[in-house]
């Protein structure tokens, strides 16, 4: 049901919110009642709200990556009010059915629309020719044009604060790593965190389970059951659901909580959690869309962006923990430390980075290799 | 490899095979009387939903499943309805169950989304459930018992009871059921209706139980699995209980495998082998007889109208 519908969000003259349902065909016509609304009562000066759309590929229920787009949404629209209006479209399947949702919001009059999956890419790309005065945005893919930008966050920096607290707190030196695909963007993910707990020691392991999915709650609750049954007494993922740290907290183990903060699902075991947050990038952006300053460009954000975030630390953090992951979050800030910076071999004993040298971007976007102490 | 990995990897299977087999006897007893009922995907999502909710509401495990169920009965009757009566097509019925199962269940889920409830404890005092090697034995909640006893008592409802019978002869033969006076639409929709109950219980393991949370698609394709479990068992309970610890064995083989370093096995082939034991199986099944012993019920999905 959720696949065919909007819901539109529309702040009335007096600041209510009244939420409306819109079957995708009626769209165009329910984006233009929308719009002429808050128009029909307002003086002759104001100016219609501009609209701004979002396509999710998820549920915004996910209580994770979709989630997390639709907070930002959420911050847009309380930060600019009236001045803009904002849709979305969740549970987007990636491919062709995603280019007659991109094009339906860029015909019903979204001025700036945010494509938020990877498997948006070509349809947005597609779209976006179709529609040379409208903007687009597309969430980490790499396809930009003169009206199209693309952005991404920088996950890797919050697993190299992770990887610290886990190689401060670890007894086993042992982690748990519940992992989906094997695509740079989770790969680069698990070697930050193990070069930043073999950092602290030397010795630590990273175990990694390939749930061969991004979101499958039972599968990935008996992966991290599995992991702490072979000693590993730290458990972080990158899958979607929280059924990890229920596992962990279940099994008396600590663990960190992915994409936002889950600390509710595991009271006890949730140390921190490395947070998406994508509410200034679309109050930027949509700021200079609505002032007429929109150009293309391709931002990667990270901990100095606010586009990642830690969660509120654990009370069972050691002080000790406390100060390393502040210190690592604070040179990663101030650019003193690059989260994979060498001398760093492969785990089969190859030398991948010189000392002192660091990984380019390029370089991670790429990255298909392991380094020293992961078993995957 | 030590005991306790043995232990710990047995109870994972026997864990992980429960909501299979709750789901898979209903539909096997569903099937015995005639009925094809593919909507066990959104039947066991209702029940998710609906029992996450009715504990959230309550604080009791109990009201859940209870609701759980009561949410597969509902789901299901809107099934028997369009089938039985209405004699629409089961295939395409059942297959718009899912879906609208999946989307009501997110829908009536908006609210839970983010929150959890305590879990369902082991059945046994502490002193036995976790003990480091009777847990082997005493170390589950109620429902991994319960489906056990549930497979054995539908066994042998469906072989030493009349009830049982009268059940079979509407799957087997409808229009003789109804020459000598059974009532074949009311009989299917019973049928049909603890199909839904066992569904719905079967998801509320997954809210309640497994990972006590609501959030969309939770079940994540199990319900299919069940389905496939009752072609398996060739419509046997009995088979049915070796199929779903066979199916909790494979799955649990692929998570154990890679986390004991079997990293020359790639995870892809290790995805792939419950899905290839699905296909060597039905390739099996597919080569015996039409009306051999452990052939499909000879009136599955067939509407019966009363001329």
């Amino acid at each position: 049901m959720s696949r065919k519908t909007v819901r539109n969000r529309v702040t009335d003259l007096k600041g209510n919110k009244m939420t409306r349902m819109i079957d995708r065909r009626t769209i165009l016509a329910g984006a233009a009642a929308g719009a002429a609304l808050p128009l029909a009562a307002r003086d002759a000066h104001a100016q219609a709200p501009m609209n701004v759309g979002f396509v999710y590929v998820g549920p915004i229920g996910d209580h994770g990556y979709t989630y997390t787009h639709d907070q930002g949404r959420l911050a847009l629209q309380k930060a600019l009010g009236d001045k803009i209006k904002t849709n979305f479209v969740e549970n987007v399947a990636e491919g062709p059915d995603s280019e007659r949702v991109i094009r339906q919001l860029a015909q019903a009059g979204n001025k700036l629309i945010f494509a938020t999956s990877f498997g948006f890419m070509q349809p947005t790309a597609k779209v976006a020719k179709q529609f040379p005065n409208t903007y687009f945005e597309h969430a980490t893919g790499y396809m930009r044009d003169k009206n199209l930008a693309t952005y991404n966050a920088r996950f890797y920096e919050g697993r190299a604060v992770i990887g610290t607290i886990a190689g401060l707190m670890s007894k086993s030196g042992k982690a748990g790593y519940v992992a989906s695909f094997p695509i740079p963007e989770v790969v680069m993910g698990i070697n930050a965190f193990t070069l930043a707990a073999r950092k602290i020691n030397p010795n630590f392991e990273t175990k990694v389970i390939w749930a061969s999915t991004w979101y499958d709650p039972a599968k990935e609750a008996d992966a991290a059951k599995a992991l702490i049954d072979q000693g590993c007494d730290m458990i972080t993922q990158h899958t979607d659901s929280a059924a990890p740290l229920q596992a962990a907290e279940q099994r008396g183990v600590f663990a960190f909580g992915q994409a936002s903060d889950m600390k509710n699902f595991a009271p006890k075991a949730h140390l921190t959690a490395i947070v998406d947050d994508w509410s200034q990038y679309y109050i930027d952006r949509t700021k200079l869309a609505l002032d007429g300053k929109w150009v293309t460009g391709d931002v990667w954000g990270g901990l100095k962006e606010g586009m990642v975030k830690l969660a509120p630390y654990n009370d069972a953090m050691t002080p000790q923990a406390r100060a390393a992951a502040d210190k690592i979050q604070a040179d990663i800030i101030s650019g003193a430390v690059h989260p994979i910076t060498g001398p760093v071999k492969d785990n089969k004993g190859a030398e991948r980075l010189k000392a002192g040298e660091k990984a380019t971007d390029e370089a991670l976007n790429k990255m298909d290799w392991y380094v020293e102490g992961v078993q995957a | 490899m030590s005991t306790t990995i043995v232990i710990s990897i047995i109870m994972t299977i026997l864990i992980a095979a429960t909501p299979i087999l709750l789901a898979s006897l209903g539909e096997l007893v569903v099937e015995k009387s005639g009925v094809l009922n593919l909507g066990v995907e959104g039947m066991m999502l209702c029940g998710a939903v609906c029992g996450f909710g009715a504990t959230v509401a309550t604080g009791s495990l109990l009201a859940g499943f209870l609701a759980a169920m009561a949410a597969g009965v509902a789901t299901a009757m809107i099934f028997a309805f369009l089938t039985l009566t209405l004699s629409a097509n089961q295939v395409a019925t059942g297959l718009a169950l899912t879906i609208f199962g999946v989307g009501v269940s997110s829908l009536i889920g908006k609210p839970f989304v983010g929150r959890t409830v305590g879990r369902l404890e082991p059945l046994l005092p502490a002193a036995l459930s976790d003990h480091p090697v009777l847990r082997v034995v005493f170390g589950y909640d109620i429902l991994v018992y319960g489906a056990i006893a549930l497979t054995a008592a539908t066994a042998w409802f469906l072989t030493s009871t009349r009830p049982g019978l009268i059940l079979r002869a509407v799957g087997e033969s409808d229009s003789s059921a109804h020459a000598i006076g059974y009532p074949v639409i009311a009989i299917r929709a019973a049928a049909v209706a603890f199909g839904g109950a066992m569904a719905g219980l079967a998801g509320a393991y997954f809210s309640l139980a497994l990972t006590p949370m609501w959030a969309d698609r939770l079940t994540a394709g199990r319900g299919w699995i069940a389905l496939a479990l009752v072609v398996f068992a060739s419509w046997k309970p009995g088979r049915l209980l070796l199929g779903a610890w066979l199916f909790g064995a494979v799955a649990t083989f692929e998570l154990q495998a890679k986390a004991m370093g079997a990293t020359w096995l790639a995870p892809e082939f290790l995805a792939m082998l419950p899905y290839l034991a699905t296909v060597v199986v039905l390739t099996l099944i597919s080569m015996r007889r039409a009306g051999a012993e452990g052939s499909a019920p000879a009136c599955l999905g067939k509407p019966f109208a009363t001329a």
